[in-house]
């Protein structure tokens, strides 16, 4: 395994597939806490449970962003010297180069680069609120509706990111020379 | 923060103004976002003025730009809203508005057709 497909893997598998599985509990998390059908009466430590959850899904989806931003997407992104014929070190060019895979970074790369950082954004701001309200949002509906709004809208944006990542490194894998050995087989 | 009473009288509840800062604000730093990418997307100028950080291109000053005035927002409402009662419903009303165009304008297809 290259160093870059090893990034690859922290910044995909890692940062970003942990984020994604999270969503579906931290939006069961909020729903049911902020219920006004949920009993009060709950374990003292379920409000701080779930506020550490969307703590460490925030920091999940930066995280995820920052790597994808700042260590991936300038390898993607690398402009390959003039007359260079195996573009296979430059995933951007090499899905350029094809009519058949042009629209993985036209429809694909485009999207995902900006969307993608929705999530932490409005991450973010549900763990703010959920932390500063906890079940006092079950008294401000409109509140909680948009936290669930905003928590579903994080969750649209990272899957968004996360197929096309997926199809990206498919079609055009980030690598490179410099192999980390993790290994030594027989 | 200034707390008030629920109907019964018996659950402090915080007044709605800090939270809607943090919601309001967020909704602004994605349509910041999509704007500036839209920008960089069509203007030459505008796209080199955004290249933070050569390896990542505009990108790099696109997220800065849109990261720091959300923040910035964030900080001068909550100073502002933090311990007042807010119209929520209208703020929501305005800050899904924004999300829904900002999911519309990243999306390459609908951002091309300016």
């Amino acid at each position: 395994m290259t160093t870059r497909a090893l990034w690859t893997l922290v910044h995909g598998m890692g940062f970003g597939t942990l984020y994604l599985l999270a969503c579906s509990g931290g939006l069961l998390g909020l729903h049911r806490f902020t219920s006004v059908h949920a009993p009060l009466d709950s374990a003292p430590g379920q409000r701080r449970f779930v506020g550490f959850y969307l703590v460490t899904m925030a920091l999940l989806s930066w995280a995820a962003v920052l790597t994808g931003a700042y260590v991936i997407y300038p390898w993607y992104r690398a402009a390959p010297p003039t007359g260079t014929v195996d573009l296979s070190m430059f995933p951007q060019h090499l899905l350029m180069s094809s009519p058949a895979t042009k629209g993985w970074h036209s429809l694909g790369m485009e999207w995902k680069e900006h969307v993608a950082w929705f999530a932490p954004i409005l991450t973010t701001a549900v763990s703010f609120v959920f932390i500063r309200y906890g079940r006092n949002l079950r008294n401000h509906r409109p509140l909680r509706s948009a936290v669930l709004v905003f928590a579903v809208v994080a969750f649209f944006a990272a899957g968004v990111a996360g197929f096309f990542g997926a199809m990206l490194n498919k079609y055009a894998p980030v690598q490179g020379t410099d192999a980390v050995t993790l290994n030594h087989g027989k | 923060m200034e707390n008030k009473t629920n109907a019964s009288g018996d659950t402090p509840v915080l007044t709605n103004g800090s939270a809607a800062a943090a919601i309001f604000s967020a909704a602004l730093g994605c349509f910041v976002l999509a704007i500036l990418a839209l920008l960089a997307d069509h203007s030459a100028l505008i796209k080199s003025c955004l290249v933070f950080y050569q390896p990542t291109g505009p990108l790099s000053g696109v997220t800065t730009v849109a990261i720091l005035l959300w923040l910035f927002t964030w900080a001068l409402l909550h100073g502002r809203w933090g311990k007042k009662i807010v119209p929520i419903g209208r703020i929501n009303a305005f800050a899904f508005a924004l999300l829904a165009l900002s999911l519309l304008l990243t999306f390459p297809p609908i951002g091309d057709l300016f």
